[in-house]
């Protein structure tokens, strides 16, 4: 039932409404001749404050608003991956087939094209009892994922009737006879309100890594399926690029990528090349496992806000398939300034820098999302999980501010981005000193058996390197490279090689681009090897001169050029290069 | 909206700042356009800004001085923010509120478009990466401008930022094509020394009768900032979409409006975010930058360059930080290089260009630019280290290696960066000034350029 009321007030994406008594919280409404959409967030007697989707230039006092009884909602089925949504999950190409290249208001269309036919295959027969989250049939979304039609959750009984074949997203696939004797049609998608978490069995403790071809990522500061990281870093500092190389790269099954409150080139940029890259997991384009959301900085901010909430509720929801779904957010500080702005508007007693007094709990409640389960469904266990990486853009990179901070005590992964380092061009620009990873230690016997043995301590080695660069650092600072002692000087000249020819990664680079976890492992293994042979070659006498000047450098420089493939016979040779090399060094 | 018609209130109950509050009014549209008739007989212009059950809150452009409680009359006009657009605003000068302030005729408008546009559907963008040369090497060498993006020179007060500005629309073109660009320039609050620089710049070189200039003066009422752009953009936009030209748009400056917008903010007593300015001003930004673009299927374009001066030359400060969030990167100047003489002082360390690497390579630029450019910042950072560790050690207790660099960094200086207020490199000069500084290098040192084109393109092997 539908309930009519006025506007009394407009103020920006606020708008406030009179005679609305019985209207809920969080439910979307109508809002104006035009019908543009919103939700309420604070009730106050018979009126109802209501953050609107669109713009609202042109709203007059005294024009309808409308409630729908339902709240923010979104539509799952086939046909959301490689789709394209704005916050509120209106396809964006079908948008500019209806209205032209510019976003209007008031529109609705459909997130699932009801005019797809998709092959329905029946996978629970007439007959059997079913319960939530048990599979009902399975079509062919993409190339690589098969969608799998899940009871949704709430229903439960007997299977009268099944159809299969040909058929549209809202076409009923089967008849389902609850306890009670009603009857209730199911169809291929069903909604669900996009701020509740979609329920599963039981939550697991992650132990499985994120790969992500990324080597400073999976060599030094891992993320685990399931888990969850933030990237903090002030502008330039290649947020936006590392969540677009996770997005291309990482290992999970199905990705979400929600622009939030960006740059509508950058989304341009994703729409142009997803559906070009090979996917190096599956073969095959990377667009056929993705679903986009963008809510530029142009776009109305309440949407925005909204955003991330859908984009968490699709990944959930292919989750529950029993996926492997990473979801990039970018960026989490756009996401709490709408927070910030919708609240401002409702006068609230702010917070710190005037965010609202709930931003914690908010953000905490974000990431919780994450996580790997059991899913709901009768029979042999699903296993499924959901790893959210938040970019945050800290005001003038002060990770001080509320947002950083309230991220940080929540999430697992730190990777800390750094403007000196971007200054200097040196990409990814995480700074390895202050990054962290939580998951080391349960990740450590996945990586014994998946990679090699002694993984950890070539990962160890190398950041024992890092740390003692940084110390000497300061000593150089005051002194002068020159009045270090021998051996030093080579810490600072492998720590180098560790910076430039292993942790800077060309995302630009054709090859460079992707890492894969055997090449990682050689090529840490080669500069090792050259600083272990260098030391030998110490004790012979040989000067630290000579050895800044040996050849083999430019080709350890060179390696990470090296195609994935081709890289093992590399190895060997640049083995044997170093061995012969510092032979003749030491005559 | 609906067309609703005009409505006379005289009925104002407050003035407060830029602000006036009316009330008794009936069916005022949120972002409607006011005019407000004084009783000494003049009009000036405003915007609703809030417009609640019987009270409407008008944001007045032109300052509220001469505005009574008792006979100021306020009109409705039932219309949001309209502009006239034509192609003969080509060559015209208005003011900030776009009326025309050199003695022509008024605009016989083809379209009345609302100047606070709409936002492109993202589907709808073409990815830019045509690549402008601009004729200034640390611009095109380092942080390459392409068709479409949005680039502020971030500044501060008494460093060359007009120069560059001026420089850039008087030299930018697209390779192959040797249209010019037209220019779409928008003053807000700067001097009107400054304004006439560009305007006579713009004389100089002919330039005039491609330019649509918006110009208000540091004197002018600061509230009719929060227009100007806007206006500028919706120009551009027409320009643009409409009759198919390449427009760049130069912006100054982004602090005045900046300025302005917490002005108002203060006076609605909103809460404030740093600094005291607005907690929306990244949207209300965004809503400006954003408008830089391609549009898929059409045929022009356009590019920004805002100028913001940063204030106290601090990076940080809200208005830099938060342009810097939405702008595709940015050239910073600096003081420093400023005080030494160094014509652009432009400190390609912290400045970027985000889309450089779509505008440039073997079809676009050359082949060995991006090799190039980053072994010259490699370098150009690397030498800049020296320099600090110099003033603590001295230059003798350096490494040969480690002088090398630091030679490097003062060539890269004088003879890359610095170049004349009309010197107009192309793209092959720069790099091929850059490979000309790369040969102090050893060539092992060149890690970041591909061994082929080392072969191809490093003087060593070109001449012998």
């Amino acid at each position: 039932m539908s309930i009519t009321g006025r506007i009394y007030k407009i103020s920006g994406p606020l708008v406030v409404a009179e005679d609305v008594k019985g209207c809920v919280m969080y439910e979307v409404v109508r809002v104006g001749d035009i019908g543009l959409m919103g939700e309420t967030i604070r009730l106050d007697g018979d009126r109802a404050y209501i953050q609107v989707y669109e713009a609202t230039e042109g709203l007059k006092p005294g024009e309808l608003v409308e409630t729908t009884g339902s709240p923010l909602t979104a539509d799952l089925g086939p046909g959301i991956l490689t789709n394209f949504y704005d916050g509120i999950q209106r396809p964006l190409e079908m948008l500019k087939e209806v209205a032209g290249d510019y976003i209007t208001r008031g529109l609705t269309v459909p997130p699932l094209n009801p005019d797809t036919v998709w092959d329905y295959t029946v996978v629970a027969n007439e007959g059997s009892s079913v319960e939530p989250g048990d599979v009902l049939g399975t079509v062919p979304e993409t190339k690589v994922i098969t969608h799998k039609v899940l009871v949704p959750p709430g229903v439960k009984g007997n299977l009268t009737k099944v159809r299969e074949g040909k058929l549209h997203v809202t076409d009923a696939v089967a008849t389902l006879t609850k306890e009670d004797g009603k009857e209730v049609e199911l169809t291929m998608s069903h909604r669900w309100p996009v701020r509740v978490p979609r329920p599963y069995k039981k939550k697991l403790d992650p132990f499985v890594p994120l790969l992500t071809g990324q080597r400073i990522y999976d060599t030094f500061f891992p993320l685990a399926k399931g888990g969850s990281a933030a990237i903090p870093g002030g502008f330039g500092t290649g947020k936006t690029v590392s969540q677009h190389q996770l997005a291309k790269w990482a290992d999970s099954q199905v990705v979400v990528y929600v622009g939030c409150g960006e740059r509508g080139n950058e989304m341009t940029e994703v729409l142009d090349t997803f559906p070009l890259l090979d996917d190096p997991t599956t073969g095959e384009k990377l667009m056929e496992r993705s679903t986009l959301i963008a809510n530029t900085s142009n776009m109305p901010v309440a949407a925005r806000e909204a955003s991330v909430y859908t984009g968490v509720t699709l990944a959930e929801f292919y989750r529950d398939m029993g996926y492997d779904v990473a979801v990039m957010a970018d960026s989490t500080s756009r996401w709490a300034e709408a927070m910030r702005e919708v609240s401002g508007r409702l006068e609230e007693m702010p917070g710190e820098e005037g965010y609202p007094a709930y931003l914690a709990s908010r953000v905490a409640d974000y990431y919780e999302r994450s996580g790997r389960v059991v899913t709901l469904g009768s029979g042999e266990e699903r296993l499924g999980s959901v790893s959210l990486v938040g970019a945050v853009s800290p005001p003038g990179g002060d990770l001080s501010e509320p947002v950083s901070q309230n991220t940080l005590r929540v999430v697992s992964v730190f990777w800390a981005l750094d403007s000196t380092l971007a200054d200097r061009r040196h990409f990814p620009a995480i700074n390895w000193l202050r990054s962290y990873s939580l998951y080391l230690e349960v990740l450590r016997d996945w990586y014994k058996k998946n990679v090699s043995e002694d993984f950890y301590e070539v990962r160890t080695r190398m950041m024992v390197l890092l740390q003692k660069e940084a110390e000497l650092q300061e000593i150089v600072q005051l002194v002068g490279a020159d009045a270090l002692p021998e051996r030093e000087r080579l810490v600072l000249e492998v720590a180098r090689m560790v910076r430039e020819d292993y942790l800077q990664q060309n995302a630009y680079h054709e090859i460079d681009s992707y890492c894969s976890k055997e090449k990682q492992l050689m090529m840490s293994k080669t500069i090792l090897a050259f600083y272990d042979r260098a030391l030998k070659a110490m004790d012979a006498g040989v000067s630290i001169a000579k050895i800044e000047t040996i050849k083999v450098k430019d080709e350890i420089a060179r390696m990470k050029y090296v195609h994935n493939a081709e890289f093992p016979d590399r190895y060997d040779a640049m083995l044997r290069a170093i061995e012969s090399q510092f032979s003749a060094l030491e005559g | 909206m609906a067309k609703t018609t005009t409505r006379e209130y005289t009925t104002v109950r407050e003035v407060a700042g830029p602000l006036m509050v009316v009330e008794g009014v009936e069916d005022v549209a949120y972002g409607e356009i006011v005019d407000v008739l004084i009783p000494d007989g003049g009009t000036k212009r405003g915007q609703v800004l809030e417009s609640r059950k019987g009270v409407a809150v008008v944001q007045v452009f032109e300052g509220t001085s001469g505005i009574d409680t008792r006979s100021t009359k306020v009109r409705f006009t039932g219309d949001i923010m309209r502009m006239p657009v034509s192609m003969d605003m080509m060559g015209r000068i208005f003011d900030g509120l776009g009326r025309p302030i050199d003695g022509g005729p008024d605009i016989i408008a083809e379209e009345y478009l609302d100047i606070a546009g709409a936002s492109i559907n993202p589907t709808a963008r073409a990815f830019p990466n045509e690549f402008i040369q601009t004729g200034v090497s640390t611009i095109d060498g380092n942080n390459t401008l392409v068709r479409g993006q949005k680039l502020p020179i971030m500044s501060g007060a008494g460093l060359p930022h007009n120069d560059l500005a001026a420089q850039i629309a008087r030299q930018a073109k697209v390779r192959g094509t040797e249209e010019p660009f037209s220019v779409v320039f928008a003053a807000m609050g700067i001097t009107h020394e400054e304004a006439s620089f560009f305007m006579r710049d713009f004389e100089r070189t002919g330039a005039l009768e491609r330019i649509v200039a918006f110009i208000n003066l540091a004197d002018d009422p600061a509230i009719e900032r929060i227009i100007t752009p806007r206006m500028a953009l919706t120009a551009a936009e027409y320009l643009a979409y409409t009759c198919d030209m390449h427009i760049l748009v130069v912006l100054t400056d982004m602090t005045n409006y900046c300025e302005a917008l917490r002005e108002i903010s203060a006076a609605r007593e909103e809460v404030p975010g740093r600094r005291g300015y607005p907690g929306y001003m990244y949207t209300d930004l965004a809503t400006l930058y954003e408008r830089a673009g391609r549009v898929r299927g059409a045929k022009g374009s356009i590019t920004q360059v805002p100028i913001l001066s940063m204030p106290d030359d601090d990076i940080t400060h809200p208005i830099p930080d938060l342009t810097g969030y939405i702008t595709e990167g940015q050239f910073v100047l600096s003081r420093e290089m400023h005080r030494r003489g160094i014509y652009p002082p432009v400190d390609i360390l912290p400045s970027l260009s985000r889309l450089m690497n779509e505008g440039i390579g073997s079809e676009r630029t050359r082949e060995d630019h991006s090799g190039v450019s980053n072994q010259l910042y490699a370098g150009y950072a690397e030498g800049r280290d020296m320099r600090d560790l110099v003033a603590v050690v001295g230059e003798e207790a350096l490494s040969k290696r480690d002088q090398l660099y630091l030679k490097f960094a003062d060539r890269f200086e004088k003879e890359y960066v610095t170049q004349g207020r009309d010197e107009d490199r192309t793209i092959e000069q720069t790099l091929d000034l850059g490979w000309e500084l790369l040969t102090d290098l050893p060539e092992g040192e060149l890690k970041r350029i591909d061994e082929k084109y080392i072969k191809k393109y490093h003087p060593k092997y070109r001449t012998g």
